[in-house]
């Protein structure tokens, strides 16, 4: 793909956006229009088979992935707003489909895949002009963002860009937090004792607001911080982003 | 869940002073090796000359070790091998039988834990001591190794001074770390000249020269290997390296891994017994080399990766669920990543599968991996091992991690997932009828609030916003 700046993309907006968090998709894919991009949402998407791929259930996994495979047809890159869903098809999909008929359509869809905010700086260059008051917010950065799509600098770059917005920083900020999918029910005590220290490093900060890349995360700490009661809200960074910067 | 690990892990997340202690040792451990780090690129570069050196390894295991064979016997080395931990007991048995041993010093090895060789020894009423300061004290609290690198490190120096005051009585209680360290020096000493033999572990094994390199902080290896008359080193198979220009990289990057050490405060190249003229070392030297399981390992080749670890603890170090729990909750002799890839292969995943699953892949320790060993892609792996059914592979327990209810569930996922049309109605019921839904989700909601499902899917509104590509 290049630097070459893109006319179009396909946006996969994960089963998780889908279902809790649409807004998040609709500001992701908005955020991206508003720099002169088409935006396509493959109307037959479902989900990436992260689930079942890190339970260890390959089959399942490869026969949901594989229903993926079509929905991109051209050059144009898949911009998906989690870097969870993103490192499964970038970096997962060429290992399960290896030795399969599929294998050459899923690198193909693997080699376009972006983490939606690493697309927002790395491939946009995006400019952000804060319209929002003044606020202070947490990032939290998740552990696929961060390591397996190695986007970390993506989300703070952004926030960054926003003047009234101060990000303040909470200790162990790159440490999980505990939620890992099917981890979290599989082992309930270890990921309660790893939400429970991430609301409590987020709540020491005082910030009004966490945002991340991952639906996964937010689900978990934002579940965790309303039942435990006041505390920080939390939000989609595609959202809080929109939300920020949109004309009115 | 099997009822071993469940029970360390809550008695772990029940004991809030180790894991206050268990987070201060981390965050130290983090900070001294970012600290000897200072250069991205080159800890990258270096990472990638590890994993080099150590790939070449393993690419010509049978070979490598057929070549320090060799060396190792012309060095005077005597070398023994043995298939099960069994074996090697056997034989280091026999070694200090026929040299009727009655009391040795041990340095630190993780392969005689293994092993379980004190405790095999002392049956036979053989007297072990172990030498290096961390296991001194485990061994006096009848304990098992917490961490790979620092056995103790679960102990608090309070806890130390408690437990010195308790089984030296006539040395009055302290809990400075320098008179404890003292304590423990002074009755070494005395052990160190009165043993008949001396048993160590190795780091790295070299087959052009046939030499056991030995990193340790204390002197105690190099006690343990040149004051007894007797050496036995017991060791895994892995740990052959091809060439000595292979040991500085990886020595580097072991002792930055795994203490923040530039390099450690001793390093033993033992190339064999005492030579005529010498004024130190064992008259006999001798090697029990250890399978246990790694050759089946070797055998898959994505799993062999597993084989590249130089045992420095850094993926313990930055593990957020060992930092929660310490090693003992584990019930393993290696803890932490290392271990939840190491132990399931070794032990076979009907035992320990679990392990595999004990992980959020958040991939902390595939990052700091100094041969970069893909640990959260061998967890992964792992898992299907556990559920898989095909029967191919080696991996010992294969598909004993299988549940009936479980793969019924990811069956009809996958059916429904597969199926755009069906999918889109399953959705968009969900969400008319969330009301309708559970809000109590097992543990889950046990510190956490359910998950709202919206009162429109996506997919419904970018209809709405003629944003589809139909």
């Amino acid at each position: 793909m290049g630097n070459q700046m893109p006319r179009t993309v396909y946006f996969f907006a994960t089963c998780l956006v889908d279902m809790f968090y649409p807004n998040a998709g609709l500001a992701g894919m908005a955020l991206i229009k508003r720099e002169g991009l088409k935006v396509i949402y493959p109307r037959n998407q479902t989900c990436c088979g992260q689930p079942a791929y890190n339970a260890g259930y390959r089959d399942e996994a490869r026969k949901v992935a594989a229903a993926q495979l079509d929905l991109f047809p051209g050059e144009h890159p898949i911009v998906v707003p989690s870097g969870s869903c993103a490192g499964m098809m970038k970096h997962h999909y060429p290992d399960l489909f290896f030795d399969k008929p599929e294998h050459t359509k899923a690198v193909d869809v693997a080699d376009r895949v972006w983490e939606l905010t690493g697309f927002l700086t790395d491939v946009l260059n995006i400019k952000l002009k804060d319209l929002g008051e003044p606020l202070q917010v947490a990032l939290h950065t998740s552990c696929s963002t961060r390591r397996e799509m190695g986007m970390a600098h993506a989300g703070e770059s952004l926030l960054a860009q926003l003047d009234a917005v101060e990000v303040v920083e909470q200790a162990h900020k790159a440490e999980c937090c505990g939620f890992g999918g099917s981890f979290a029910v599989k082992q309930p005590e270890i990921s309660n004792a790893m939400v429970r220290d991430k609301t409590e490093a987020l709540r020491a900060t005082e910030a009004a607001l966490v945002v991340s890349q991952d639906s996964g995360c937010l689900m978990n700490i934002g579940g965790a911080i309303e039942h435990q009661g006041e505390g920080p809200k939390t939000q989609h960074i595609a959202e809080f982003l929109w939300e920020r910067t949109r004309e009115r | 869940m099997s009822g071993e690990f469940h029970d360390g892990v809550v008695k772990a997340l029940g004991d809030d002073a180790l894991r206050q202690h268990l987070r201060r040792a981390m965050d130290s451990l983090i900070a001294k090796r970012l600290a000897v780090f200072p250069d991205q690129d080159a800890l990258q570069e270096l990472r990638r000359y590890g994993m080099a050196i150590r790939g070449n390894a393993l690419s010509k295991l049978p070979q490598l070790l057929e070549r320090f064979e060799a060396r190792c016997e012309e060095n005077g080395i005597h070398v023994h091998w043995a298939e099960t931990t069994d074996e090697a007991n056997k034989t280091v048995f026999e070694i200090l039988q026929s040299h009727d041993v009655k009391r040795l010093v041990k340095g630190k090895s993780m392969v005689s834990e293994e092993m379980g060789l004190n405790h095999f020894l002392e049956a036979k009423g053989i007297e072990c001591l172990e030498s290096d300061l961390g296991e001194f004290i485990i061994q006096l609290a009848g304990e098992t190794p917490s961490h790979i690198v620092m056995p103790a490190l679960h102990k608090s120096k309070q806890e130390i001074a408690e437990l010195f005051h308790e089984k030296f009585p006539d040395i009055p209680y302290s809990d400075d770390v320098d008179e404890l360290t003292a304590v423990a020096r002074g009755i070494l000493r005395e052990k160190f000249m009165q043993a008949d033999a001396g048993i160590s572990g190795v780091n790295f094994l070299i087959a052009e020269t046939g030499t056991l390199c030995l990193v340790e902080n204390e002197g105690n290896g190099r006690m343990s290997t040149t004051v007894p008359p007797l050496h036995i080193a017991v060791t895994g198979i892995e740990k052959v390296v091809e060439e000595l220009a292979d040991v500085p990289p990886l020595l580097s990057l072991l002792t930055r891994s795994a203490t923040g050490q530039p390099i450690t405060t001793y390093f033993n190249m033992i190339k064999g017994p005492r030579q005529p003229g010498e004024k130190d070392g064992p008259q006999e030297v001798h090697l029990v080399l250890l399978d246990n399981g790694r050759s089946r390992i070797f055998a898959d080749e994505e799993l062999q990766a597993t084989l590249r670890c130089i045992r420095c603890g850094a993926c313990i170090n930055h593990c957020p669920i060992y930092t929660r729990l310490g090693g003992h909750a584990y019930g393993t002799v290696y803890p932490g990543p290392i271990g939840s890839i190491l132990e399931p292969q070794k032990e076979g995943l009907e035992r320990l599968g679990e392990l595999a699953e004990a992980s959020t892949l958040c991939g902390a320790c595939g990052e700091v991996c100094p041969v970069r060993i893909p640990i959260p892609k061998l967890l992964n792996r792992l898992r299907w091992e556990g559920v898989r059914r095909d029967g191919t592979g080696e991996t010992s327990g294969q598909g004993r991690r299988r549940k009936h209810s479980e793969s019924l569930a990811w069956k009809a996922w996958s059916s429904l997932a597969s199926r755009p049309a069906l999918y889109r109605i399953a959705v968009k019921s969900a969400c008319r009828f969330r009301r309708m839904l559970p809000q109590q989700l097992g543990p889950w909601t046990h510190v956490r609030k359910a998950p709202e499902i919206a009162e429109k899917p996506l997919r419904e509104l970018v209809e709405v916003q003629g944003l589809t590509d139909e």
